[in-house]
C-alpha cells in the first residue's frame, strides 16, 4: 500500500470526509452500545434527541459549546502557526482568576464598560500565561509542548491556593469558592429560562474575527507563512520570534476569555471545577475543525451536543455518560484519518 | 556480465516517469545516462537496483530477471550503486562503513583483517586509495566517492550505477574518478553513468542512451556524438546560450572586508573573506560544495551576521543583519534550495510573489489589512512578464516545476531592481531552457546596473557568465581573477585548496 499526494483534493470529498468519519466513529461506538444492551438507533435517537431536541436541549448544548468555541480557536490559531499550546486549560483559569480578581468588589462600573472590561482583563491574563512557554522556546528551543502542558498543573494549583485561603468566599459555607462576581459583571443571559448567557455571542464574534485576521490581515499572512514554513518566512522579512510570541498571546488571550465566560456567564463565582477539561477539549475541537475557526463553531457544538446529549441519554437508559467521551475521541480520530484521504490517494499494491 | 532492461514503464498518479524504456550494457562498458532533470533517469535507476517496482517491464542480469522491488537480489545479482548523496555513517571508520551489513549476525567477531586485506587490494586495483582505518566525517569529498564505490565492489558488484557522481567533485578528482572507472571496464565491470553534464560524458562513456520526458529518445555511440547533438537531443530544440557583453564596471556596490563567521562548535565557516562587487559585473564564486558558499550566501542575505569583519553596502557599513534591512537596502535575493528557504510551497502562487513587500503600502490599507486586488494586479503582471508558468496566480506555489519556481523568485527579486544580486545556485537542478532564461535575466539585471555574485558549484555556469572569478576553499576566498585569464584546470586546482595558484594572473 502506498500514499500518494493529491495535486488537487476534489470539493465533495473535502466536504464529505469529515462527516464519513463521524458516521464510521457512531458505527464504531455502536459496538459498546450493543455491549450494555441497549437498541443502538434508539440510543442515537435519544442522544441526538437530549442535544438538539428541545429549546431546552439546545440552550444546554449552546452553553456548553461557548467555552469550547474559544478554547477551540485558542488551539486552532496557535496550530496553524505550528505552536502546540497544550495549555489552553491554565489560560482559562488564568482569565478566570482575572476576572474574578477585577470582578469581586475591586472595580464597580456600569455593565456596559465593566463586561468588556472582565474579558480584556481575562484575554490578557491568559496572555501573560503564555509568556514564559514562548520566550522559553524562541530564546532556548524549549519544546512548549512540554511547559505549556505543566503550566496548567502550576496554574491550577495556584487556583487552588487561592480557593482555599486568601480568595476563599467566608460566606460559602466551607466549599473552596470565590466570592461571586458583582452584577453589573454578570453576563446577560441570551434566553429567558436557560443558563445561556452573552458569552456565546463572544465566542461567534472571536471566531468570525480570528477566521477574518486570518484571512486578510498582515499578521494572518505571516502567521500562516511560519506556520508552513519558517525558514521561507525568515528568508521573506518575517520575524518568527515576533510572529510566535503574537500567536501565543492571541491564543491564550482566547483560552482566558472562556475563563471569564464561566466565571461570570454560567457560574457566577470561581470554583475548581470551573472547567472539566475545556481546554484539552478545545484541542479536539481544533482538530475536528482541520483548523478553520469557522469550523472551530462546527464541531464545538458537535462536542457540546454529545456531551449534553449523553447526559440525557443515560438518564434515559442505562448507558454510562463516558460513551461521549469515547465518541468525541473516536471522531476526532477518525476525522484525522479522513483528512488523511483528503490529503493523499491511496493505492493498493 | 551484461545488463538490459526491457520496456519498463513507472506511473506516479498522472505522471509517466518512464515510458517503455529498453537499454543494455554489455560486459566492460561505459553506458551513459543523459537526460535534464526529471527526464526519468532516477526514477529507472531506482527500479534496476528495485527501490521502486516497475508497472511493467523488466530488468534482466545475464539474462536472467530479477524480481522485482528487491533490492537485495540486485545486490546479489552484481548490481552496485553509488547515490548523488553518500550513505555513510560519519561516526565509522572506511573498514567499518564497507562491511556494514555484509557479515553475519551470527558470528561473535568480524574479520577486520581479512577485509582489510581486500579493501587493500580493491584499492589498489582500480586508484581508489583510502586508509581503511580512518574515519568517514574526516575525509574528503572525493575519498567518500571512492568509499562508496568500494562499498560496491565489496559486495562483488559488477554493474556500477553512478548518478550523478560528479557534481560534488573538482575537475581533478573527476579526472580520476574516470581513471578508476576505465581500470575497472578494463576488469570487464560494467558502468552506467548518470550526468547530463555533456563533456563528461563525451569523456567517460562508449555509448550513450539519451531520456527525454521519460522516454528514450536514442541511443548513440560516444565516437559518433558531440556536444551539440547531444544537447539537441536531450532538450528536443537547438538551445541558445545567452551572449555575454563585457560592460564598464562602475563603483563597488557591495564590500567585504576581513569577514569572518564561525559556526557550530567555533569552525570557521567563513574566514577572513575580502571581496567586492561592483556595478555593471558579474562576479562568480566558483568551489566545492560545503566550503563555505552557504555561510557567505546567508550573510548576503541577512540572515547571518559575522562574527567579525565588516559588510558595506553602497558605502554604508550594515549594522543590522535582518532579511528585512537588507530588502530594504535593495539586495535582492536568490536562495540556493528554493524549495526550502526561497518560496513557502503551500502558499499560492500570488502570496509567494508578495512575500517581500507585505509591508509596503501599495499591498495593504487601513494599516494591515491586505489589498488583495492589488497584490493580484501586481502578481498577474509578474506572472505575465516573467512566463511562470504551471499554475495561475491562484495555484499552489508547490506544485509549480523547478524552473518555473525559480522564476517566480526572480520575479518578486527582480522586480524590484536590486543593486545587488545575490544568485546562489540559481540553476540547480534547472534544465537546459529554463538555465538560459535565468542567465538571461541576471545578464539583464548587470546591464541594468546591477552588481551581481553568482555562487556555483558548476564551473560551465560561472565560466560562461561571470566576468570575475573568485574561489572559496575551507571559508577562504582567492584574490578576483578575470574569467579570461582561467580555465576548468586552473579554478580546479585552486578548488582543491591552492587558492595562491591564481596569483600573478589577477586582472
Amino acid at each position: 500500500m502506498t500514499l500518494e499526494p493529491r495535486e488537487h483534493a476534489p470539493l465533495w470529498l473535502v466536504v464529505l470526509a469529515p462527516v464519513a468519519a463521524v458516521a464510521a466513529s457512531l458505527v464504531l461506538c455502536s459496538v459498546l452500545i450493543l455491549w450494555t444492551g441497549q437498541p443502538v438507533l434508539n440510543a442515537y435517537r435519544l442522544l441526538l434527541g437530549g442535544a438538539f431536541g428541545s429549546s431546552f436541549g439546545i440552550a444546554e448544548t449552546l452553553t456548553r459549546a461557548t467555552p469550547l468555541i474559544l478554547t477551540g480557536l485558542a488551539a486552532a490559531v496557535a496550530f496553524r502557526a505550528k505552536f502546540w499550546n497544550i495549555g489552553a486549560e491554565g489560560q482559562l483559569y488564568c482569565g478566570a482568576l482575572a476576572a474574578t480578581w477585577l470582578g469581586t468588589g475591586m472595580v464597580s462600573l456600569p455593565p456596559v464598560l465593566m463586561i468588556p472590561l472582565l474579558f480584556a482583563a481575562g484575554a490578557v491574563a491568559g496572555g501573560v500565561a503564555l509568556l514564559v512557554p514562548v520566550f522559553l522556546k524562541t530564546r532556548l528551543k524549549v519544546d512548549e509542548v512540554v511547559t505549556t502542558l505543566l503550566l496548567n498543573f502550576v496554574i491550577l494549583l495556584l487556583v487552588n491556593f487561592l480557593l482555599e485561603g486568601p480568595w476563599k468566599d467566608p460566606m460559602s459555607l466551607g466549599w473552596p469558592q470565590a466570592a461571586p462576581i458583582v452584577d453589573e459583571g454578570v453576563l446577560p443571559v441570551l434566553l429567558a429560562k436557560s443558563r445561556l448567557h452573552m458569552g456565546l455571542l463572544v465566542g461567534l464574534a472571536a471566531a468570525l474575527l480570528v477566521w477574518a485576521a486570518m484571512r486578510w490581515s498582515v499578521w494572518g499572512y505571516e502567521i500562516r507563512a511560519v506556520g508552513l514554513n519558517p525558514q521561507a518566512a525568515t528568508f521573506a522579512g518575517i520575524s518568527v520570534n515576533l510572529t510566535m510570541l503574537r500567536v501565543a498571546m492571541i491564543s491564550g488571550g482566547l483560552a482566558g476569555m472562556a475563563g471569564v465566560g464561566e466565571v461570570a456567564g454560567l457560574k457566577g463565582y470561581l470554583t475548581l471545577d470551573l472547567s472539566p477539561g475545556f481546554g484539552y477539549a478545545g484541542i479536539a475541537v481544533a482538530m475536528l475543525a482541520a483548523l478553520h475557526p469557522i469550523g472551530v463553531i462546527l464541531s464545538a457544538v458537535f462536542l457540546a451536543g454529545i456531551y449534553v446529549g449523553a447526559d440525557s441519554m443515560s438518564r434515559a437508559v442505562n448507558i454510562p455518560t463516558y460513551i461521549a467521551d469515547v465518541l468525541v475521541a473516536s471522531s476526532v480520530l477518525a476525522v484525522l484519518v479522513s483528512l488523511m484521504f483528503v490529503r493523499f490517494r491511496v493505492r493498493w499494491r | 556480465m551484461t545488463l538490459e532492461i526491457r520496456g519498463v514503464t513507472k506511473r506516479f498518479g498522472a505522471l509517466v516517469a518512464n515510458d517503455a524504456i529498453s537499454l543494455s550494457v554489455a560486459e566492460g562498458e561505459v553506458l551513459a545516462l543523459l537526460g535534464e532533470n526529471g527526464a526519468g533517469k532516477t526514477t529507472l535507476m531506482n527500479i534496476l537496483f528495485g527501490h521502486y517496482t516497475a508497472d511493467a517491464g523488466e530488468v534482466l542480469v545475464d539474462g536472467t530477471a530479477l524480481p522485482p522491488g528487491d533490492t537485495r537480489a540486485a545486490i546479489a545479482a552484481g548490481v552496485g550503486m553509488v547515490h548523488q548523496h553518500f550513505a555513510l555513517a560519519d561516526n565509522m571508520t572506511v573498514l567499518e562503513n564497507i562491511t556494514l551489513g555484509t557479515e553475519s549476525l551470527w558470528s561473535w567477531r568480524s574479520d577486520a583483517a581479512a577485509a582489510r586485506r581486500r579493501i587493500r587490494e580493491m584499492a589498489d586495483a582500480y586508484g581508489l586509495a583510502v586508509d581503511p582505518d580512518r574515519r568517514v566525517d574526516e575525509l574528503s569529498i572525493g575519498e567518500k566517492q571512492r568509499v562508496e564505490i568500494l562499498k560496491a565492489l565489496y559486495r562483488h558488484a559488477r554493474i556500477l550505477i553512478l548518478d550523478e557522481p560528479t557534481s560534488v567533485l573538482t575537475p581533478q578528482e573527476a579526472d580520476r574518478l574516470f581513471e578508476t572507472l576505465r581500470a575497472m571496464t578494463a576488469e570487464g565491470l560494467s558502468v552506467i553513468f548518470i550526468s547530463h553534464k555533456l563533456h563528461e560524458i563525451l569523456a567517460i562513456s562508449d555509448r550513450v542512451t539519451v531520456l527525454r520526458r521519460g522516454a528514450v529518445v536514442g541511443t548513440v555511440a560516444t565516437a559518433e556524438a558531440d556536444r551539440e547533438s547531444l544537447a539537441e537531443m536531450m532538450v528536443g530544440h537547438k538551445v541558445a546560450r545567452p551572449r555575454v557583453e563585457h560592460l564598464e564596471p562602475g563603483s563597488p556596490v557591495v564590500e567585504l572586508a576581513g569577514v569572518t563567521v564561525s559556526g557550530a562548535g567555533g569552525a570557521r565557516l567563513l574566514d577572513g573573506v575580502t571581496l567586492t562587487v561592483r556595478e555593471r559585473e558579474i562576479v562568480g564564486l566558483a568551489g566545492v560544495a560545503g566550503n563555505g558558499q552557504s555561510a557567505l550566501a546567508a550573510l548576503l542575505s541577512g540572515t547571518l551576521a559575522p562574527a567579525a569583519g565588516d559588510v558595506r553596502i553602497d558605502g554604508e557599513t550594515v549594522a543590522r543583519f535582518s532579511a528585512r534591512d537588507f530588502i530594504a537596502r535593495r539586495v535582492g535575493r536568490i536562495p540556493e534550495d528554493r524549495h526550502a528557504t526561497g518560496v513557502v510551497g503551500d502558499m499560492a502562487v500570488w502570496e509567494n510573489l508578495i512575500a517581500e513587500q507585505l509591508r509596503e503600502p501599495p499591498f495593504w490599507r487601513w494599516g494591515r489589512i491586505i489589498d488583495f486586488a492589488a497584490c493580484r494586479a501586481y502578481a498577474r503582471r509578474l506572472v505575465e512578464q516573467f512566463d511562470i508558468r504551471g499554475a495561475g496566480i491562484d495555484g499552489t506555489t508547490r506544485l509549480l516545476s523547478g524552473g518555473n519556481m525559480q522564476k517566480l523568485i526572480l520575479a518578486r527579486t527582480l522586480d524590484r531592481s536590486p543593486r545587488f544580486i545575490l544568485a546562489s545556485q540559481p540553476i540547480r537542478g534547472l534544465d537546459e531552457g529554463a538555465i538560459a532564461a535565468v542567465h538571461q535575466r541576471l545578464l539583464d539585471a548587470k546591464r541594468e546596473g546591477a552588481a551581481v555574485l553568482v555562487i556555483s558549484e558548476d564551473l560551465d555556469e560561472i565560466l560562461g557568465i561571470a566576468d570575475r572569478v573568485v574561489v572559496i576553499h575551507g571559508g577562504r576566498v582567492s584574490a578576483p581573477l578575470d574569467v579570461g585569464a582561467v580555465d576548468a584546470r586552473r579554478l580546479g586546482l585552486m578548488m582543491a585548496g591552492d587558492l595562491a595558484h591564481g596569483e600573478g594572473a589577477a586582472a
